[in-house]
């Protein structure tokens, strides 16, 4: 288990003291696929970063199964780094070695004797699926591939936990999906704890189980990731879930009544729900924006939809779909009240 | 322009810069050899380790030292590399003569070119070693590496390239240094040039001794570059 105690980081720089972290508290579980999501400049490298000690945080403290990393001296952080090790965005590999000993890297380092560290090196091409590349240089490889090795490399150890900066954010997203399997993959088998750091909400729906929202350095939500994705509460978690704003929405609608349905779950695949309020109520809906997504056979996100008529309608539409399981129904007007402040520009 | 062909390349200069082609350039260019490879070497083996501390040390860098020392390592390299060598060859005679046992001769040479060359091949160094991605510098600590593993594991095998290149601008460099050897007694081709060439009044001698050199530069830089590019798997084959 991790703990991150009121962790704060700041940096100084020729303007003046940059404050990076403030006041930060999450509790990373044995098992976890935790991710830390947030916009550039959130502080979330600088957040992973703390975890490892390669950025000593200025205030509060990392601990790790009981051990206060930020009180360990050079050398005991050099031993428990070979515990907690760390993928990158940009690969990182050495581009004058071979990928074989790119993964044999950290077992030098812990002065494994070659033929072992070989052994084990080969062992790591199998489990990420490139065993015929060993002799291959990183130039050669694409980028999923390159991305592959490093995942070897940083198992090699056989840590206790992973850390990914980023680790998806330069490919694309057939690879992407195929890293994050990899990732999910390895967590189960090997049971490692992996703490994602992304800006992309598809990352984090894909396999994280806990997810902390980061803006400007401090956390805003923090919790099981159906929950929050299916009930943000920050602004910034709902610009993360929801990448247009409901500004953009419904100030392109005409005059009328909207309201915004919200899938935490619900098995839409198998029911036809629009259309079968169409049926049912005879309410003909329009749908006027919608972000969801499949996880399995599950829909998460929102949809707004036009209701025509007048409040007795609406009233019935918001009944009917209500009904529904693991569906939540909100009055547009209403939502758009809570969501103040969410005029600026938003990137998914 | 005719003129001048009859006065210095008049057959009877040209017999006689044969017969001093002939009897002292297979040596003179061994010695040449030989001064520059050994000064060259021991500029490496103190610049190498010398340009590792510029860069790790910096405030920067992945084991900053302190300011004081780091300023005064900076100090030394600039001041012997902003001294002609001609004056450092005679400032230096009493520690070549503490060194080597006396202030002249071939040996003699090398000491002085040795404290002219290592500062410039520790800032060729510093230069090969900064190209190296931070990034993979942090990944290198992010693993638990020490700064001696860093340096051995990751940022030498990864300018290895870039420090061939570095070496082999140095040897050139060096090799134009020993024509000052005769300065202190030293031979070569480049004192062979000025006491046979220049003061005898015979130039085919001296063009013949710039030819060897030409040739030499062209040999260690190809060479070096060709050796540099073999090494470096960035580029795909």
């Amino acid at each position: 288990m991790i703990e991150i105690k009121n962790l704060s980081k700041n940096f100084e720089t020729s303007d003046g003291t940059v404050s990076a972290l403030s006041h930060v508290n999450l509790t990373i579980r044995d098992g976890d696929i935790y991710g830390i999501i947030g916009m550039s400049g959130a502080g979330k490298s600088t957040l992973v970063r703390c975890i490892n000690m390669l950025e000593r945080p200025t205030e509060g403290s990392v601990v790790w199964d009981g051990t206060d990393l930020g009180a360990l001296d050079k050398k005991e952080i050099q031993q428990v780094r070979h515990q907690i090790t760390m993928i990158f965005q940009s690969f990182n590999l050495l581009m004058q070695r071979t990928c074989l000993e790119n993964i044999m890297l950290p077992l030098k380092l812990i002065h494994m004797p070659r033929a072992e560290a070989k052994a084990r090196a080969s062992e790591l091409l199998e489990t990420v699926g490139l065993p015929d590349k060993a002799n291959a240089y990183p130039a050669q490889l694409s980028g999923g591939q390159r991305k592959r090795f490093a995942i070897a490399r940083a198992l090699a150890t056989e840590p206790k936990v992973l850390l990914c900066d980023e680790a998806t954010s330069a490919l694309d997203p057939k690879t992407t999906h195929a890293i994050l399997e990899l990732i999910r993959e390895i967590n189960r088998t090997m049971g490692i704890t992996v703490i994602v750091i992304t800006h992309q909400m598809s990352v984090v729906q894909e396999i994280c189980n806990r997810v902390a929202i980061l803006e400007n350095g401090a956390v805003v939500e923090e919790g099981d990731v159906s929950e929050v994705f299916s009930h943000p509460k920050a602004a910034a978690t709902r610009a993360l879930v929801f990448p247009e704003t409901v500004d953009s929405i419904t100030e392109a609608l005409e005059s009328g009544q909207h309201i915004r349905v919200i899938f935490n779950g619900a098995i839409a695949s198998k029911e036809p729900l629009i259309a079968k309020m169409a049926v049912d109520c005879g309410i003909l809906a329009s749908i006027l924006g919608a972000s969801t997504r499949s996880i399995g056979d599950r829909a998460y996100g929102y949809m707004v939809l036009g209701i025509p008529g007048g409040p007795e309608e609406l009233a019935r539409a918001v009944k009917y779909l209500s009904g529904t399981p693991d569906v939540t129904v909100q009055v547009e007007a209403e939502y758009a009240g809570t969501a103040s402040g969410k005029g600026e520009a938003i990137h998914g | 322009m005719g003129d001048y062909i009859a006065t210095y390349y008049n057959p009877e200069k040209l017999a006689k810069a044969w017969d001093v082609i002939r009897e002292y350039f297979l040596q003179e260019t061994a010695v040449t050899l030989y001064i520059t490879l050994m000064s060259t070497l021991f500029a490496i083996l103190i610049g190498l380790p010398l340009g590792v501390i510029l860069v790790t040390g910096d405030s920067k860098g992945i084991r900053p030292l302190p300011k004081p020392l780091m300023a005064f390592l900076n100090g030394l390299i600039n001041l012997l590399r902003s001294a002609p060598f001609i004056i450092l060859i005679v400032v230096l005679m009493p520690i070549t003569r503490a060194i080597v046992g006396r202030a002249v001769g071939n040996a003699a040479v090398i000491v002085p070119l040795i404290i002219a060359a290592f500062p410039f091949v520790a800032r060729l160094v510093e230069g090969s070693l900064r190209e190296v991605n931070p990034n993979i510098i942090e990944m290198s600590l992010s693993m638990g590496a020490s700064t001696w593993q860093t340096v051995t594991h990751v940022m030498l095998p990864e300018s290895v390239p870039s420090l061939i290149t570095s070496f082999t601008t140095a040897i050139t460099t060096i090799l134009g240094y020993t024509a000052m050897s005769g300065a202190v007694g030293g031979g070569g081709l480049g004192n062979l040039a000025i006491t046979q060439g220049q003061q005898r009044y015979n130039q085919a001698v001296l063009l013949a001794a710039l030819i060897v050199l030409v040739i030499l530069v062209q040999v260690f830089q190809s060479v070096g570059t060709r050796l540099a590019r073999k090494c470096d798997k960035r580029l795909k084959q």
